[in-house]
């Protein structure tokens, strides 16, 4: 079964479906959400919310406006960005870096909870500062085009050739990996 | 439309982080139904989001999976909260079973206790009978030793020692006569009791010539527990005698066999 079908079955509310999306994604949006919120417990717990969220409002999902990844993960990266603006969070941690992502990595970040660091930094290898930053803006952050040029000081015409030269060597470092 | 130029525009990694318009949205979504090599750009775009994400996750141990989800979702009861306190469940059926047990034991306690009850009950309903039973022979008892009393006190009695004979010399046994009511009482106490087939009889006697006249038999010697026997004697009797006889009692007395005897003083 493709991933369309799977989302078509999804969206009729066949938990079966949802529950092979769920095995699929569970660990990306877990992920993603991390990155932002840096709590392994929270993280899961915003992941299962997120999920959730995904199967109560999977009618507002439109193929056509883009890859059901793409939706689940601005759920996700929303969720988590909430958390953090939430006073409660606030308390518990002040001093977020701008770049989550590149905290990770620079840090082998997170306290309470092993993140593969060094699969990251193999993903992650050749990839200039810039870029990591980029990636981290655009995908786990959810900055828009205008605000990562403003971010990273560059042309706003220049974002989307930038970042694909970024995903670029991502997509090389991956294909390394596994070969 | 330049394919290649298309995709070396860097929208398809936009496109991928969500961060294009509805209206080119809607284009790339058209584009990649078309042009597979489109399509397949994106999925490797994704693929490589995809990775990056995966890797970011944290380990964790004990996920809480899908069930908690369906919980979540409402597709599922709690199963975890069932899960959890199986351990507990067990402990409160350890003490219903104890509890069971013990009510038991007790409601079979109470049982045997209320029945040991009924019975000792019983036994002093019996005991009570009984009592009220040697009360009364007691009373009755005493009415006829008050009126044996009466009679012996009598001023008309006249009392007869009667001496132990050759047979018996320690026996004794004492008449008392009523010579106006003709009644004699006589005391056995001091007489043996008699062997099995034979009986004592009572002889008043004249003394000359010796004229023996029987008025009567100390029947039931052995069961009675005063030795008391009261007798007719119409007799002028100058002396008694006690002998001892086959049962029925005998018509003249068998002297070999008198055990007591004693004469009635002259006043």
């Amino acid at each position: 079964m493709d991933l369309d079908e799977l989302v078509r079955r999804f969206q009729k509310k066949d938990i079966i479906a949802f529950e092979k999306l769920y095995e699929m994604y569970w660990e990306n949006i877990c992920g993603v959400v991390h990155t932002i919120v840096r709590n392994k417990n929270l993280a899961e717990e915003i992941a299962q919310d997120v999920f959730a969220k995904i199967w109560n409002n999977s009618n507002s999902y439109n193929p056509s406006k883009g890859r059901f990844f793409t939706w689940i993960l601005n759920i996700a990266r929303n969720a988590a960005i909430d958390e953090i603006r939430s006073k409660s969070y606030k308390n518990q941690k002040k001093n977020l870096s701008t770049d989550y992502f590149v905290g990770i990595l620079e840090r082998g970040d997170d306290l309470d909870a092993k993140v593969d660091t060094e699969g990251l930094k193999k993903l992650l290898n050749k990839l200039t500062e810039k870029c990591i930053q980029m990636i981290s803006l655009l995908y786990f952050k959810g900055y828009t085009q205008k605000e990562a040029a403003e971010e990273l000081a560059i042309p706003l015409g220049t974002v989307k050739t930038r970042n694909r030269s970024c995903i670029s060597q991502l997509r090389e470092n991956i294909t390394l990996k596994w070969t | 439309m330049d394919i290649e130029a298309y995709i070396a525009s860097g929208i398809l990694e936009l496109y991928v982080a969500g961060m294009l318009t509805d209206e080119e949205n809607i284009d790339v979504y058209r584009y990649a139904k078309e042009y597979p090599e489109i399509q397949r750009e994106i999925e490797a775009i994704e693929a490589s989001i995809l990775a990056l994400t995966r890797t970011a996750a944290p380990q964790i141990t004990r996920k809480k999976g899908f069930n908690d989800l369906k919980v979540r979702i409402g597709q599922r009861k709690d199963t975890t909260v069932v899960q959890l306190p199986r351990e507990k469940t067990n402990w409160s059926a350890y003490i219903g079973w104890a509890a069971a047990i013990l009510l038991g034991a007790g409601l079979f306690w109470f049982y045997t206790e209320s029945d040991q009850l009924k019975s000792e009950i019983e036994i002093v309903r019996e005991e009570n009978e009984v009592l009220e039973q040697q009360i009364f022979e007691a009373r009755n008892s005493l009415a006829s030793s008050e009126r044996l009393l009466d009679a012996i006190r009598d001023k008309n009695i006249n009392v007869i020692p009667l001496g132990g004979q050759e047979v018996s010399p320690d026996s004794y046994a004492k008449v008392y006569w009523n010579k106006d009511e003709q009644k004699v009482y006589i005391d056995a106490l001091g007489l043996p009791d008699p062997p099995d087939g034979m009986v004592y009889q009572v002889w008043s006697l004249k003394l000359s010539p010796l004229t023996p006249t029987s008025i009567g038999l100390l029947s039931d010697f052995a069961t009675d527990a005063e030795k008391i026997f009261a007798l007719a004697n119409p007799n002028e009797s100058e002396a008694f005698g006690i002998t001892l006889e086959p049962d029925g009692g005998s018509a003249l007395p068998t002297m070999e066999q008198l055990y007591t005897l004693g004469t009635v003083s002259s006043s």
